[in-house]
């Protein structure tokens, strides 16, 4: 097993699909009345957020508390280099208290491939900055095989603001290991250079929305947020809406498999439309419940919980 | 004084011969010499440059004296094989009046490892808003010639046309940070497919080719000269190249690291890497080297920017930008030229040295010129350990590399300032 996961570039498809399977067994234990086992009985694992997210600070410390770690949540928010520690010093600290796993969240992309460099413990990357996100990539994976079956071969469609998501990277990353074919789609300012290139030489790009709904299994709305219209990267939020958001009319082209997902906070209105994000078609609610069993997974095999 | 009696050096790759360093010059040159009472240096083997001359220097004192003092990238210098340098304005304070560029060229005489020569900034606090006295810089003691606001562009056409146009006065040069700021705000590394790959906020080409083009047209509205900093990418040449061939008074430079190290540094995250103008792709290494062969771009210029530790030593986005280079350039050179010592001395002393206006500076070893020299052993490879830097900072981009050439000795004015590959001082 890995030592760290810094990017969906870590996992090949051997390990992804140990991951997706033991998080599998580990749903089965949210279902007992005693949700807890006893594997990581005595680790420490330490919550280090740089950046405000409750909701993945919240999965990954319930995930911890199943498998009966010691959990300590360190929040570093507003940290940067001119007021408070240094990211190394902060390192430095959590190596002392004998942290075996650090979950980073940091704002700059790149924080915790230099944390790996400076912990013996296992360095988990819980988002940084407009890089990589790949516990949400796991858990995006796992809903769409447990919804669909399958990961080959899947049509996935990734809509929005790629330059800027961590998710999408971390997605297209893991998704095209596990055989699906990604199709990125949003305005061309949102869609960075030689994006294929850079990540899976199969991703395919596509500027319109309609065009790419009748075929998709996967339809993965990410999260747009309005500050970028002050940068003219779109018109207007009502411009972004009509040719980029999911609403039922678009929803309904796509095939009766099909579903919808969303890593959130969604912005009912802009990327999605409240009718299509409360359909039967969508998984968000599913995706949080399946992101704990995932992160219990994620820390359990490289904790080497397997092992003891 | 001391006088030196070199023996058996190759001048240029020349025969081997002997140089007597005397009263400043060399007073003689030819086998066999004798010279009762000069110290001999046995320089079997070894290579005989004029001394090297840096036109981009950052030695940040005042201000940043725990990256660096003029004393101490001095020395850093003279282990390079230099004997000038022209040192970067962007000090804290800025070198903006004639006190503080004074104030450096005072240091560096007292430091006595090689000449500093100021640059003076173009405009005040490098704030890009209205013209620093550049008169008074050109008259003060420190006589700058070349004036940069370095480490920002200045991005202004009307400010940038005055500056280029004021400077004529008194035959000076601006040395334009060509980087159009708008294209690249909170920008991390060269744009492309390792920027995607890694989330880190792209560079684009264009942000410098955009001011190139701008400068090179206005330069030549005026009839002015310009000089652009630190080229570093293959579109640059492109434009440069036409503006040479239309005779616009332009020169160029390119650092060593732009032409040796590419954009997939940045995949560590070790902000090491991170340079502005950034590491860019092998297509643009091959076009800058290309382009310095066919003198396109006509020097090198270190862009030497020391750094203290905890300035690096952080995620790659709070890191300062900026390499260390004085030791490790003609190494690089000879990596990336190959032993053609004539075109090594032209891109790295003579053509400097002319741009720069030093006129002491930038001659071969010939009786008569002035002893400013260096010797290199072309055969000697070296590992480079950051620990070992003279450089009061160890961000160096080459630790742990084995590169060609080591500098021996350097001459300033006639006396040794590296002896034995150690400084003197």
């Amino acid at each position: 097993m890995i030592r760290h996961l810094l990017s969906g570039a870590d996992l090949d498809a051997d390990t992804a699909t140990q991951i997706l399977d033991t998080a599998a067994e580990m749903a089965a234990v949210a279902g007992r009345e005693v949700k807890k086992l006893p594997a990581l009985r005595g680790r420490t694992v330490v919550n280090l957020f740089y950046e405000d997210s409750t909701r993945t600070r919240i999965s990954f410390e319930a995930a911890a508390k199943r498998l009966s770690a010691d959990v300590i949540n360190f929040s570093a928010k507003g940290s940067s280099v001119a007021k408070g520690e240094s990211l190394k010093d902060t390192a430095l600290t959590l190596q002392a208290m004998g942290a075996d796993a650090v979950v980073v969240r940091h704002s700059a992309s790149g924080a915790p491939h230099r944390l790996a460099g400076w912990v013996d413990g296992s360095v988990i990357n819980a988002g940084d900055g407009t890089h990589e996100h790949p516990t949400q990539a796991l858990l995006d994976a796992y809903t769409m095989r447990s919804r669909l079956g399958r990961l080959a071969g899947l049509s996935v469609v990734v809509v929005g603001d790629v330059l800027h998501s961590r998710v999408a990277r971390s997605n297209v990353l893991l998704l095209s290991t596990l055989g699906a074919k990604v199709t990125l789609v949003g305005p061309p300012t949102l869609i960075p250079v030689d994006i294929a290139a850079a990540l899976a030489p199969g991703t395919d790009v596509c500027y319109d929305l309609d065009a790419v709904l009748p075929s998709a299994d996967v339809v993965m709305m990410l999260r747009v947020q309005r500050e970028r219209m002050n940068d003219s990267y779109f018109p207007s939020a009502r411009e972004y809406a009509r040719r980029y958001g999911l609403d039922g009319a678009r929803m309904r082209r796509m095939p009766g498999h099909a579903i919808v997902m969303h890593p959130g906070p969604m912005n009912r209105g802009m990327e999605i439309t409240p009718e299509v994000a409360d359909s039967p078609r969508s998984t968000i609610v599913e995706q949080v419940a399946n992101g704990v069993s995932v992160r219990m997974a994620v820390l359990y095999l490289l904790l080497g919980g397997n092992n003891r | 004084m001391n006088s030196y009696l070199i023996r058996n050096v190759s001048v240029l790759g020349a025969a081997p011969t002997d140089l007597l360093l005397r009263d400043g010059v060399v007073a003689e040159a030819g086998p066999g010499l004798s010279a009762p009472g000069a110290t001999v240096v046995d320089a079997d083997g070894l290579v005989a440059l004029p001394g090297l001359v840096d036109l981009h220097t950052h030695l940040r004192e005042p201000g940043r004296e725990d990256a660096e003092t003029v004393e101490t990238g001095s020395r850093a210098a003279a282990l390079g094989g230099y004997t000038a340098v022209c040192a970067m304005a962007n000090t804290s304070p800025v070198a903006d009046t004639a006190g503080v560029v004074e104030q450096v060229w005072r240091l560096g005489r007292e430091a006595g490892l090689v000449d500093v020569q100021p640059i003076g900034a173009v405009t005040v606090g490098l704030a890009g808003e209205r013209l620093a006295e550049l008169g008074a810089m050109a008259d003060s003691a420190a006589r700058v010639r070349i004036f940069s606001d370095d480490g920002h562009c200045v991005a202004d056409p009307r400010l940038m046309r005055r500056a280029l146009e004021y400077v004529k006065a008194f035959d000076g040069i601006i040395a334009q940070h060509a980087e159009e700021p708008r294209l690249t705000e909170g920008a991390q590394m060269h744009e492309g497919e390792v920027s995607t790959r890694l989330g880190l906020t792209g560079w684009p080409a264009v942000a410098e080719e955009a001011i190139i083009a701008r400068d090179v047209l206005l330069a030549e509205h005026v009839g002015s000269r310009l000089h652009v900093c630190h080229v570093s990418c293959a579109g640059s040449v492109e434009v440069l190249r036409q503006a040479k061939a239309r005779g616009v008074r332009v020169t160029a430079e390119v650092t060593p690291h732009h032409l040796l190290l590419t954009d997939a540094r940045a995949e560590t995250y070790d902000p090491v890497y991170k340079v502005n103008p950034p590491l860019r792709t092998a297509t643009d290494i091959a076009a800058l080297r290309a382009a310095l062969v066919d003198g396109v771009i006509d020097i090198i210029a270190t862009d030497h920017a020391p750094h203290a530790v905890e300035d690096k030593e952080c995620e790659w986005a709070y890191a300062r930008p900026g390499m260390l280079g004085l030791e490790t350039a003609l190494s690089i050179a000879l990596d990336v030229l190959g032993p053609e010592w004539d075109l090594i001395a032209e891109r790295m002393s003579r053509t400097p040295a002319r741009i720069a206006g030093l006129t002491e500076h930038g001659h071969d070893p010939a009786p008569g010129a002035p002893a400013n020299l260096t010797l290199v052993d072309p055969a000697a490879r070296r590992v480079i350990d950051p620990a070992e830097s003279a450089s009061r900072s160890r961000n160096t981009p080459y630790a742990r590399m084995a590169l060609p050439g080591r500098i021996v000795a350097t001459f300033l004015r006639g006396e040794a300032t590296v002896l034995d590959g150690k400084a003197v001082k």
